[in-house]
Parts: structure tokens; sequence; C-alpha cells
């Protein structure tokens, strides 16, 4: 019985590996999410017009998600005119803070996109652990870049990475 | 469980073997692993010495995550280890397998899971199940899930199984069985009249009810408990309203002291938003609304509902030396915020602007009178008591006030200044019976000063000052960042003002980081308190101890 286990456990595992050597990216799971009004939000609605794409996870508990998104906002509108980027930034915040986040973003002042993930279900569909966690996606919606943590000046990296997957190269090459 | 496993993964493996191409194009394999390593060390001015160690002078904890995608079809597994748990974790978590065990097939309009699943039902007050991993909680139902969208604006949800309960097995009779259902109507997308309007309506409506055997030796305990629940959310121009309304029939349970009343919950918010400017007010009540599948369990397991404290949750080391936690057998409260950004080229704002927030909260026992003559309040085996609904109890449990101004002062300087006034009821929320509330006052000014492009310095110069309690604190971190690798940090919280000099001790810590893209390991070493910490670009709870702690996390 434990042999048949372990032994299906190398195949799965040796077949993870080998799906991430020939993993061009992981397309969008399908997770319905909210907006900041409360509507439903199907995650694989993400989209932008082939041009490249930024999943941020941040809450209001997370002081370096804040100056993360700090960062990306001060940038954004540079960002989107050389690059064509769409930031969509997701809070985890759960019932205890979920209806706070909209008037915090207006007095922030921040122009992303918003979403809402409560219960934590489009997070753990992307197999995020810790926050603040970054995804950047390129125009067919591959996943081809991730981050987790945020340094002061990280934005830079960020930025050059965006540009890479504007201009359909391989950011990680 | 093994064998459903072993069935599981034999069929996969065998499955992916044997069409391993047409699999591999098709198929999607992601995951994230991490592992918490704690290596502890005597110390006895806080209270750890050899003997309660007891040779068990370490802590592990581990997860493996995988999910695999092929088309509409979806599964997955969460592999955990405590062995034994880091300490702070319920020792109950003490073992290893595979408490996360699942299969989702999901269409554009509907979705069907086996196995374990996380679920909320509007806010989650008569349904949420959720893991938090730093806390060691997880309350998964495993069973059976179906979510339908029949049309664009409807969902509809059931859920039914039995909830994890560490690592016990459910046996018949055991703990509850969880049986629920919910349906949520968006009226902008199921009208067409409304699909452009101003007004945002967003109504929704819950039944949830568990059944457990009654074995209790002493009271005739109500084998069905049922709960329900209504919410709304309406958008209109610049204003947010949300609200959400709970009813749940007599439960006796040990969190109540096996009272018979009915209990009820009402959480109502508001908000008005507009660029620059953010406003929120919320009120909220909870009476005996405590709802787990087993009503003899105490402590955190097996809550079918989530109750969460509505009070600002604070990051900063001494800001969260009193954080609330909410009493699910009665309290009353509001929080008002204000969230504004300070223009640019004015007095405050200067050259890049500046920001603004304000919050406050005030949270309360609720009203609580005699329900019989002959009988005292909240009496085993009798209706409890009687409650005003609108009317505050005179004990106050927590209020909290914070103003924080963040401002950036040039390039290279940017900080935030925090003043905090607080009141802490540590008698009932930390059961500390008999001592007097916590008043303290909290500074905190955190500057950051940015060297080139990718390495900053950052500071935090805390101080806490209470006749209560330990009495005064002082505190200091120093962060070094190299983006997007590396982190190095010190910090020291003194507890200098202690009246007995013998515990006026320092929480000394030490740490560095080193971060690949998703791949991160982390190092402290020192004294820690319990609380939130964040270092290192990341927030976590730690519990108190003294010695190496080690991280791994990565996800692929």
């Amino acid at each position: 019985m434990k042999k048949i286990l372990v032994m299906a456990y190398l195949v799965l595992f040796g077949v993870v590996l080998f799906a991430q050597e020939n993993n061009t990216g992981n397309k969008l799971p399908s997770v319905t999410i909210k907006t900041l009004d409360g509507n439903s939000f199907n995650t694989r609605d993400i989209s932008n017009d082939g041009k490249p794409i930024m999943i941020s996870f941040w809450a209001l508990w997370c002081k370096p998600c804040k100056l993360e998104m700090d960062a990306y906002n001060e940038n954004y509108a540079e960002w989107v005119d050389k690059t064509g980027v769409k930031i969509y930034a997701v809070s985890i915040d759960d019932a205890r803070s979920t209806a706070k986040v909209l008037p915090f973003v207006s007095g922030k002042g921040w122009t992303m996109e918003m979403l809402l993930d409560p219960n934590g279900d489009f997070k753990r569909a992307m197999s995020v652990n810790m926050i603040p966690h970054t995804f950047i996606l390129n125009g067919n919606g591959e996943v081809v870049y991730q981050h987790t943590s945020y340094y002061e000046g990280l934005e830079d990296e960020i930025f050059e990475i965006i540009q890479k997957v504007a201009a359909g190269e391989n950011p990680n090459e | 469980m093994k064998k459903t496993l072993l069935t599981i993964t034999a069929i996969l493996a065998i499955g992916i073997s044997l069409n391993a191409q047409e699999f591999l194009e098709k198929s999607e394999v992601h995951g994230s692993f991490e592992t918490d390593g704690m290596f502890y060390q005597a110390d006895n001015a806080l209270g750890i010495t050899d003997t309660l160690i007891n040779g068990k002078n370490f802590g592990f904890n581990a997860f493996a995550d995988i999910i695999y995608t092929l088309g509409d079809f979806t599964a997955g597994f969460r592999y955990e280890a405590y062995a034994p748990p880091i300490a702070g974790f319920d020792p109950r978590l003490e073992g290893q397998g595979f408490p996360y065990l699942w299969a989702t097939y999901a269409t554009e309009n509907y979705s069907f899971t086996v196995g374990n699943f996380y679920e909320q039902f509007g806010n989650g007050m008569v349904l949420r199940t959720y893991q938090e991993w730093t806390l060691g909680y997880d309350n998964s139902i495993n069973g059976v899930r179906v979510i339908a969208k029949p049309v664009k604006g409807m969902i509809l949800k059931g859920v039914y199984g039995t909830q994890r309960f560490f690592w016990n097995k459910w046996e018949k009779n055991a703990r509850g069985i969880v049986k629920g259902v919910d349906a949520e109507l968006n009226f902008n997308d199921l009208f067409s009249s409304m699909a452009g309007s101003k007004l945002k309506l967003t109504l929704g409506g819950s039944a949830v009810s568990k059944y457990q055997v009654d074995d209790n030796p002493f009271y005739k305990m109500p084998q069905n408990v049922a709960a329900f629940a209504g919410r709304f959310n309406v958008g209109l121009g610049k204003f947010n309203f949300t609200s959400e309304y709970a009813y749940k029939i007599n439960d006796p349970s040990a969190v109540n002291n096996y009272i018979y009343k009915d209990g009820q919950g009402l959480v109502f918010t508001g908000s008005y938003s507009t660029a620059g400017l953010g406003l929120f007010a919320m009120f909220k009540r909870y009476d005996n609304m405590s709802y787990k599948s087993d009503q003899s369990v105490n402590g955190n397991a097996l809550h079918i509902n989530y109750l969460p404290a509505l009070t600002e949750d604070h990051i900063y080391m001494l800001a969260s030396m009193y954080p609330y936690a909410t009493q699910p057998n009665g309290e009353i409260g509001f929080q008002i915020q204000v969230n504004y950004k300070i223009p640019k080229d004015t007095w405050i704002g200067g050259k890049y602007g500046a920001g603004l927030s304000v919050n406050f909260s005030q949270i309360n026992d609720i009203d609580r009178q005699k329900a019989h003559d002959t009988a005292g309040i909240n009496q085993s085996g009798t209706l409890g008591y009687k409650s005003d609904f609108f009317k505050f109890g005179k004990d106050v449990f927590n209020r909290d006030l914070t103003v924080a101004i963040n401002k950036k002062f040039s390039k290279k300087v940017k900080g935030i200044f925090t003043l905090i006034n607080q009141e802490y009821n540590q008698a009932v929320v930390l059961g500390h019976t008999g001592e007097p509330n916590v008043k303290a006052n909290i500074a905190i000014l955190d500057m950051t000063y940015k060297f080139t492009s990718n390495k900053a310095l950052r500071g935090e110069f805390q101080g806490l000052w209470t006749k209560e309690d330990k009495q005064d604190w002082a505190a200091i971190l120093l962060e070094y960042t190299i983006s997007p690798h590396w982190f190095f940090s010190v910090a020291d919280q003194y507890n200098y003002g202690n009246e007995i000099k013998a515990n006026r001790l320092h929480y000394y810590t030490g740490s560095f980081g080193y971060t690949y893209q998703t791949t991160r390991i982390a190092v402290t070493y020192g004294r820690q308190r319990e609380g939130v910490v964040c270092v290192g670009g990341v927030c976590r709870q730690v519990p108190a101890s003294n010695g190496f702690s080690i991280t791994l996390s990565s996800n692929f």
C-alpha cells in the first residue's frame, strides 16, 4: 500500500518537475471574487487587450503591501504610457475590513483596478503564501514572472520586467 | 482518508503516465510550500527554563500545497506536518497528514466540489470556513459543495459536510454535521433596466443548520441548530452601504455557559469615497453568536461562523501590544475612519503631498438584564439574560483612537507619524479577572531614507506609556533593504518603566532574509513577544519565545 503511494508520488513529482520545465506559464484560474461595489467578478475576466497585466495581492493590515501600492500608483501613469500595462490590486482583507477598502483606496487616490478576495479563494488558487505577492502576465494571459515581498525600490525592477514583457521578451532570461 | 488519497493519486499517476504527452499539453500544475522551524533556548527572565523546554527544544511547521488543473477539472491537496508545532500553536496540531484534499469540476455556470473546501456566505456571520497558516487555524468543511449561476446576476450555493478538527477523524455522532444554502442576487446584472443605473444593488440570504446528537448528561440540547442571515450592498454614486443581520436559534454551549438564549448579530457599514477622501462608519452588535459544530468545544476550533474584531488592526510592535479579540457572547460598538490625501503645495502637503488617517472605535459589553426573577444573569440552563438591542453595556471592552500622518519630504526621505490612545479590557479579553482596564498612549515615528534607487534604511522609534499592566515601553527597529533580494534588521523592545525592576526586560532580535522571486528564506535570532510582527516586507503572527527561527517559503 505504502509502496504504491510512494511510487505514485514519485511519478507525480516527476511530472510536476517536467511540467515546470515545459511551462510557458499558467493561465489564470476561474474564481469568483468581488468588485469594490459588491458585484461578483470572475478572475478569468482579467484582461488587457494583449498588453501586459500585473496582479498584486495586498491587504490593509500589511504595511509593505501599502508601500508597494503607493510606489506602483506613483508610477502608474508613466508605466501605462510606455507599456500599456494594467494593474489589478487584489485585497485579501476579510470581513473585518472589506468595507474599509473602498474609502481607504479613495483616500489614497489609487487608480489601479481594485478587487476584493475576502475568503482568499483567488489567493489560494494562485498558490500565494505571503503578501505582498505580485504576478506579471504576458499578452496571452500567461504568468511569466512572480515576486513576493516588497523592499524600497522594487518598482524599478518590476518596471524593467513589464517593459520586457511588453516587448514580447521572456523576462526570466 | 488514506485509501481515498491512495486511489486519487494512483489514478492521477497512472492516467498521467499513460497519456503523458496529451496530459502535459493541457495540464497545469502549480503549488507552494513553506517550512517554519524554531530552535528554542532557555531564558529564565522570560520564564522559559530548561525544565519547561524538557528536551523539546525545537518546533517545526510545514506544508506543501499542490493544485492540478486539466480543463474544467481541478484537484489538489495540502500536506501538513507539525513535528511538534511551534510554541503558540495549538498542541493538538501535532502530527502529519493530508487534511486538505479536494476535486472540483467547474464550468461557466456550475461548480461541483468534493472533499475539503473553504466557503463564505456573505460576511461570514453564519458560515465561513477558512485557513490561516500563521495561526494554525483551519475549519474547512469536508463534504460536498455545489455552486450554480443559472442566470447572470444570481449565485446559488449549497454545502454539506463535517469540519476539520485538528487530526481527529469524523465518526458517527462525533461532532456535528453542517448544512447550508446561500443565494445572492445582483440587480444590475439581473435586470437590464438597471444595467446602467447609478444605484448598485446586491441582496443575499443564507440558512445554515448544524446537526449534533444530544449526548449531554445534564441538559436537553437542541440537536438541530439553525441560523439565518440576510444582507445587502447598496452603492449610490460616492456612497456605499452594506449590512448583514443574523439570527440563530437557542444553542447552549460551553462558550455561552449553556444558556438557552437565541443569538443575533448585526453589522452595518456606510462609506463615502471621492478622489483623495474616504469616510467610513460602522455599527455592530453581536449577542450570543458563537456557532460551532460541537457544543462542548471551547477555544479556537470548529467555528461555523466568523465574527471578526471590528477595530483598527495595528501592525507596529508596541501598537499591537493589546490586540482586541471579539467577544462572541456579546459586544456592541462602532467605528469611524477618515482617509484624506493632503494636496501638494499646501503647508502640510509640501512638494509631494501627504496623507492623513484617523480611526476611532469603541466596543462595549451589551446590555444585560435578568431574564428570570430567581436566576442570576447568564446562569446555565436558563434563558441567560434579556438585552436592550441598541443599549451599550457599562463595561468598555476596547477603545482606540489612531491618528496617522504620512509624508514624503524629499525624493530620499519619507515618514509616517502615528499617535494612538487605547483602552483595553484585559479582564474580559485576556481573562485577567480583577485587573483594571489598560489605558495607554502610543507614539510612533517611522522614517525611511533611500540611499540609492534600491538601497534604503528604515527606522521605527516607538513609545508606549501606561500606568497599568507592565507600564512603559520603548522600542526601536532598524531595517536595511537591498531590493529585490536582501533585508537585514535589528530591533529591541524595552520595558523600561516596569514597576518591578527585575522585569525591565529587553526583547532584542536580529534578522536577515533573502528573496529570489517567490522563494524566500528568513532567519531571526532573539526574543519575541507575542503579536503581529512585520519585518523584511512580510507580516506574520509570531508567538513568544527566545531562540533561532528559520522560514523557507516558495511557490511555483
